[in-house]
């Protein structure tokens, strides 16, 4: 695992294994999309709104989970000097915020013909909305500093700060009174879904799981080679200058 | 899939399209633009530090 830190290494491994993740996550869609219309009957109380959820609930998941991942590279950042963790922190970022907004998104959309709202102010979709601007946040710190290492130490101490809100999320239906319903899949007791609806979601959420980390290996060798070219115009710049002299 | 509802349904599942593709795309375009960059600073002759070596001697490991 410690030789991955190699970007040479990664370069490669990662180079390999993203058609296979690419082609795995789009069979996987087809699949899910499937299940989602064709299979999945219509909600007793929800009617057709539910195929909603096949999107909205993996999206939330994703959102947060990139989250997770973040803090976790941070900690690589901090206090390993992990040479990828910083690039996988940038790489991450994105398509983190990507997912928190159709999340976002598709929750209004459910709401509107649902509670009659596109939003309401509670302590889930408040909390959601945190996340996303906590990401914009994390997005915009990157760029203020010039030097990738610099901008990764900075970035990873405002990502673990913002760390905080992930249980809050997570567990806000349980701590306060929220219009959003409570937790349905992962609970203790197991889930309330019934197995017509559970399926199609865990096949959505596995298929937006591998294109999400094909998405973020993709993300993280284009960092690296980001670097590459930043270092060689660096020295390129520097060789001018002494031929200049 | 007739309902009332049918066009948050599709509005739902479009912007989700749109979000996906963005970032696809986005990740392709990046990394040629990268690819390419590259490229042309070692077509200039540009090399790490620790690829500088002697003529005759082969190549490090591409990376």
């Amino acid at each position: 695992m410690w030789s991955l830190a190699n970007p040479t290494r990664f370069m490669a491994l990662a180079g390999r294994i993203l058609p296979w993740l690419a082609a795995a996550s789009a069979v996987l869609l087809a699949a899910g999309l499937y299940l989602a219309f064709f299979v999945a009957p219509a909600d007793y109380q929800q009617g057709e709104t539910v195929r909603i959820m096949f999107i909205h609930v993996p999206t939330a998941w994703l959102g947060l989970f990139f989250y997770t991942l973040m803090s976790l590279s941070a900690v690589g950042t901090l206090v390993w000097r992990h040479p990828l963790a910083d690039v996988s922190q940038k790489a991450a970022a994105p398509i983190g915020a990507a997912f928190t907004f159709v999340c976002l998104v598709t929750g209004a959309l459910w709401g509107k013909p649902m509670w009659g709202t596109w939003w309401v102010w509670d302590a889930r979709l408040t909390s959601m909305l945190v996340l996303l601007l906590m990401y914009l946040g994390v997005m915009a710190m990157w760029r203020t500093v010039e030097d990738p290492g610099r901008a990764a130490r900075a970035v990873s101490i405002l990502t673990l700060v913002g760390f905080v809100n992930v249980p809050i999320v997570k567990f806000s239906v349980d701590w306060w009174n929220t219009l959003h319903q409570p937790a349905s899949v992962f609970r203790l007791g197991g889930p309330t879904i019934h197995a017509s609806m559970l399926w199609p979601l865990l096949v959505m959420a596995l298929a937006f799981t591998l294109l999400s980390a094909a998405l973020h290996l993709a993300g993280m060798r284009t960092e690296i080679l980001r670097r590459r070219v930043r270092t060689l115009s660096i020295l390129e710049a520097e060789r001018l200058d002494r031929e200049a002299a | 899939m007739g309902t009332a509802h049918q066009g948050f349904i599709v509005a739902s599942y479009a912007i989700t399209a749109l979000v996906i593709a963005a970032l696809i795309l986005r990740a392709l375009i990046d990394q040629r633009l990268q690819a390419r960059a590259l490229a042309r600073l070692e077509a200039r002759g540009v090399t790490r530090r620790s690829q500088a070596r002697p003529a005759g001697r082969p190549a490090p490991e591409a990376g």
